[in-house]
C-alpha cells in the first residue's frame, strides 16, 4: 500500500529511553484510550501514532514506534504494522513542513501538475525530495477531498485551495518564516492563506 | 428550486454552535424519538422513507438496520462511516464541516433506533481540521445534555467519539473499516458474517455514511411517507452532489433525486454549465469507480429518454450504455480532457489504494496504472487496449472486496466509450496533453 519502506532505520536504545510523551501529550493520549471499552485500547493506535508523530519531530522513528506499543500494552510489530500500512505515518525524517499536492482526477483537469513544477522548480527540488534547510518536503497524494476547490495542497492540519502561482508563493513565504513543524493534529487548521 | 432537507441552513452565520443550530430546529428528531417513538417505531419510519445508503451502494437503510442482530447483553455499535476518499467526493466532509451538528443528531437519533450505547465517527485522518470542529460539537452536545446519561431525562443514554483514520481508502469499505477502528491495517474481512452480525470487537454494528445518518433526522421529524414523496421510485429524498471538474460552479449541491442531468449540469441553479464556452465530452457520474459516459449518454439513455439524476435512470441501460450514482461525485470533463490521461489518473489511484491482500487487485492495479503510463509515454501498442481489457476483466468479481471492481470499472468504461483515443496514441506513438494547458493562468488570473 505505501510505497515508503523501513530503511535502514537502527533502534537505538538510549534514543529510545529519552522517548516519553509530555505531560499535555500523555493526558490527551489517555483520554483517547479512554474512548474504547476495556481490553481494545489497541483501537487507540491510530490517533495516538498522529499524536506522536506531532511529538517526536513529524515521523515515527523505531524507538517512538516502540514507545508507542508500551504504552498501548502491544507488541511493537503491531504498531510497524499500521504505521506501515497507512499513508500519512512517515517513517523516516521529513522537513518540517510537508506539502502534499493532490494529483487525482479533478485536482489533475485543473493543473495539479503545474502546482508540483512550479514548487519543484521554487524549492529545487523533486517530488519525495526535502529541501537542504530540512524545511519543506514535497509529496503527491491522492483525492484529499478537495474535488471542488481544485487544485489543493495540504500541510498539516491545513487544506490550501483553489490554488494559484501566487496562493503556493504565499504560503511557502509564511511557513518559512514561522519555521516551525507543521503537523495533521495542530489546532490553527483555518485556512487563511 | 429543489426542496433542500440536509443542508438548506449551511450558509446560516454560527450553523456550527449548538446554539444556532438549535434556534434553527436541530436536534428535534432527537426530542421527537426519544419522548413519542419506539425504538422500532423510528426504523419503521426509516424504512417506509426508502432511503438508500448515501455512501455509495445505494443498499435501503431501514432494511440494513433490521438485519442487526441483538443478543442479550452483547453491546450494539452504530458507526459512522466519514472516510469519504472516492475521487470526485467532498460532500460528507462539507456536511461536517458546515453543520456538524446535522450528523450528531442523526447519530444519536438512529442509535436511539439500533439500541446502540456507543457510537463512533471514523473519519479519515486528512480530514484532521473536520474532527476537530466535530469534536467540538460533541462537547457541547455533551455540555447540552443532548449526549450521556439519561438524555432528556429518558433511559436512554448514548456516547458519540470522533476516530481519525491514517489515510487509506480502503477503510472507506466497512469491514476494513472496522478493522481500521481496532487499531489494525485497513484489510477487508470476508463476508459473511456481516457487521450487522459480527463487526466492531465482533459486536452486532451498523456502518452507515454520514450522508445517510444525517438524512434520519429529516426523516423522523417529517415522517417516512412524507420523505418518500420527494423524488422517483425507489429514488426517494434529497442527495448530496459534489460536482467539480470543469464547470463553472463547483460545489456541493443538495438535490431531490429526479432532477434531469442536462438541468443540473446547465442550469444556474447548480453547476452552470461548462466554463470558458467550451463543450461537455464526458461526465463521471458517481465517484471514480462508475463507468465514465460520453455527453450523448449521460444527458439521454440508450433509449432517447432524458437521463435523470436518480440510481434507476443513471444506471439504465446496464454498463453498456449506462453508469451509477454512486456516491454522488459528479465531475464533468471539457472537449480538451484527455480520457486516457484522466484513466490514468484514477488507476494509479487504485493502485495506491489496494490493501495488497488479494493478488487480482494488487498485481492487476499495478499493472493497468503501467499500461496506461505506456499511452502517456507514447510507447503502447494497439494490442495493449486489449491486454488492459483483459486484466480488468479478471479483476473484475475476484476480490475479497470491491476495490476490484472499482478499480476495473472505469477501464472498462473508458475503452467501451473511447477506445479510438487509445487506439490514436497507439497509432500516432505520441501523446500530447493539452486538457490543463496553461489552465492555472487561464481560469485563475
Amino acid at each position: 500500500m505505501s510505497s515508503q519502506v523501513h530503511g535502514a532505520q537502527k533502534f537505538d536504545k538510549a534514543k529510545r529511553a529519552e522517548t516519553v510523551f509530555s505531560e499535555e501529550a500523555m493526558k490527551t493520549a489517555q483520554t483517547i484510550i479512554s474512548r474504547y471499552p476495556e481490553g481494545k485500547q489497541k483501537s487507540a493506535l491510530l490517533p495516538i501514532l498522529h499524536l506522536a508523530q506531532a511529538e517526536f519531530g513529524g515521523w515515527l522513528s523505531p524507538e517512538t514506534m516502540d514507545y508507542v506499543a508500551s504504552i498501548l500494552k502491544i507488541r511493537p510489530v503491531e504498531v510497524f504494522e499500521v504505521a506501515s500500512f497507512y499513508t500519512m505515518y512517515n517513517l523516516k525524517p521529513m522537513g518540517k513542513c510537508v506539502l502534499e499536492v493532490c494529483q487525482t482526477s479533478s485536482c489533475w483537469l485543473n493543473g495539479a501538475e503545474d502546482i508540483v513544477k512550479y514548487i519543484e522548480k521554487k524549492l529545487n527540488i523533486k517530488v519525495g525530495e526535502t529541501t537542504k534547510d530540512g524545511m519543506f518536503s514535497l509529496k503527491v497524494a491522492e483525492c484529499l477531498g478537495s474535488c471542488g476547490t481544485a487544485p489543493m495542497l495540504q500541510c498539516g492540519a491545513s487544506y490550501h485551495e483553489n490554488l494559484t502561482y501566487e496562493k503556493v508563493d504565499a504560503i511557502l513565504e509564511t511557513y518559512k518564516n514561522e519555521g516551525r513543524l507543521r503537523s495533521y493534529t495542530d489546532l490553527d487548521y483555518k485556512n487563511t492563506l | 428550486m429543489g426542496r433542500k432537507l440536509l443542508i438548506h441552513n449551511d450558509k446560516v452565520p454560527g450553523i456550527h454552535t449548538l446554539e444556532v443550530y438549535r434556534a434553527h430546529g436541530g436536534y428535534a428528531s432527537v426530542e421527537k424519538a426519544l419522548k413519542t417513538m419506539q425504538p422500532d417505531q423510528v426504523t419503521d419510519e426509516v424504512k417506509k422513507s426508502g432511503l438508500r445508503g448515501r455512501g455509495g451502494a445505494g443498499f435501503p437503510t431501514g432494511m440494513k438496520w433490521s438485519f442487526l442482530a441483538k443478543p442479550e447483553g452483547v453491546p450494539r455499535y452504530l458507526v459512522c462511516n466519514a472516510d469519504e476518499s472516492e475521487p470526485g467526493t467532498f460532500k460528507d466532509r462539507y456536511l461536517m464541516e458546515k453543520i456538524p451538528h446535522a450528523l450528531i443528531e442523526g447519530m444519536i437519533t438512529s442509535s436511539f433506533a439500533l439500541g446502540a450505547k456507543q457510537s463512533y465517527i471514523y473519519i479519515r485522518g486528512e480530514y484532521f481540521y473536520v474532527a476537530r470542529i466535530l469534536e467540538a460539537a460533541i462537547a457541547e452536545a455533551y455540555a447540552a445534555g443532548w449526549l450521556g446519561k439519561n438524555i432528556l431525562g429518558t433511559d436512554f443514554s448514548h456516547d458519540c467519539y470522533v476516530q481519525v483514520g491514517g489515510g487509506a481508502y480502503i477503510c472507506g469499505e466497512e469491514t476494513a473499516l472496522l478493522e481500521s477502528l481496532e487499531g489494525k491495517r485497513g484489510n477487508p474481512r470476508i463476508k459473511p458474517p456481516f457487521p450487522a452480525v459480527a463487526g466492531l470487537w465482533g459486536c452486532p454494528t451498523v456502518v452507515n455514511n454520514v450522508e445517510t445518518i444525517a438524512a434520519v433526522v429529516p426523516i423522523v421529524n417529517m415522517g417516512g411517507e412524507e420523505y418518500a414523496k420527494i423524488g422517483i421510485g425507489k429514488s426517494t429524498g434529497t442527495k448530496l452532489i459534489s460536482a467539480s471538474g470543469h464547470i463553472n460552479k463547483p460545489g456541493v449541491y443538495e438535490i431531490e433525486l429526479g432532477i434531469t442531468v442536462e438541468e443540473f449540469i446547465y442550469s444556474e441553479e447548480y453547476c452552470g454549465g461548462i466554463r470558458n464556452g467550451k463543450k461537455l465530452k464526458a461526465v463521471v457520474a458517481g465517484g471514480s469507480s462508475v463507468p465514465i459516459l460520453p455527453t450523448e449518454l449521460i444527458l439521454k439513455t440508450a433509449k432517447g429518454e432524458p437521463r435523470l439524476m436518480t440510481y434507476e435512470s443513471l444506471s439504465d441501460g446496464g454498463f453498456q450504455a449506462g453508469t451509477m450514482l454512486g456516491s454522488g461525485g459528479f465531475i464533468a470533463m471539457d472537449e480538451d480532457t484527455s480520457i486516457v490521461k484522466n484513466l490514468f489518473t484514477f488507476s494509479r489511484f487504485y493502485h495506491h489504494e489496494s490493501c495488497g491482500q488479494c493478488s487480482p487487485c494488487r498485481e492487476g492495479t499495478g499493472w493497468m496504472e503501467k499500461i496506461l503510463k505506456k499511452f502517456l509515454d507514447g510507447t503502447a501498442n494497439e494490442s495493449d487496449v486489449d491486454l488492459l481489457w483483459d486484466i480488468q476483466s479478471k479483476i473484475e468479481g475476484k476480490t475479497i472486496c470491491p476495490l476490484g471492481e472499482a478499480a476495473a470499472w472505469p477501464v472498462a468504461a473508458a475503452i467501451r466509450h473511447f477506445k479510438h483515443e487509445f487506439i490514436e496514441i497507439a497509432q500516432k506513438k505520441k501523446f500530447v496533453d493539452i486538457s490543463h494547458y496553461d489552465r492555472l493562468n487561464k481560469i485563475r488570473a
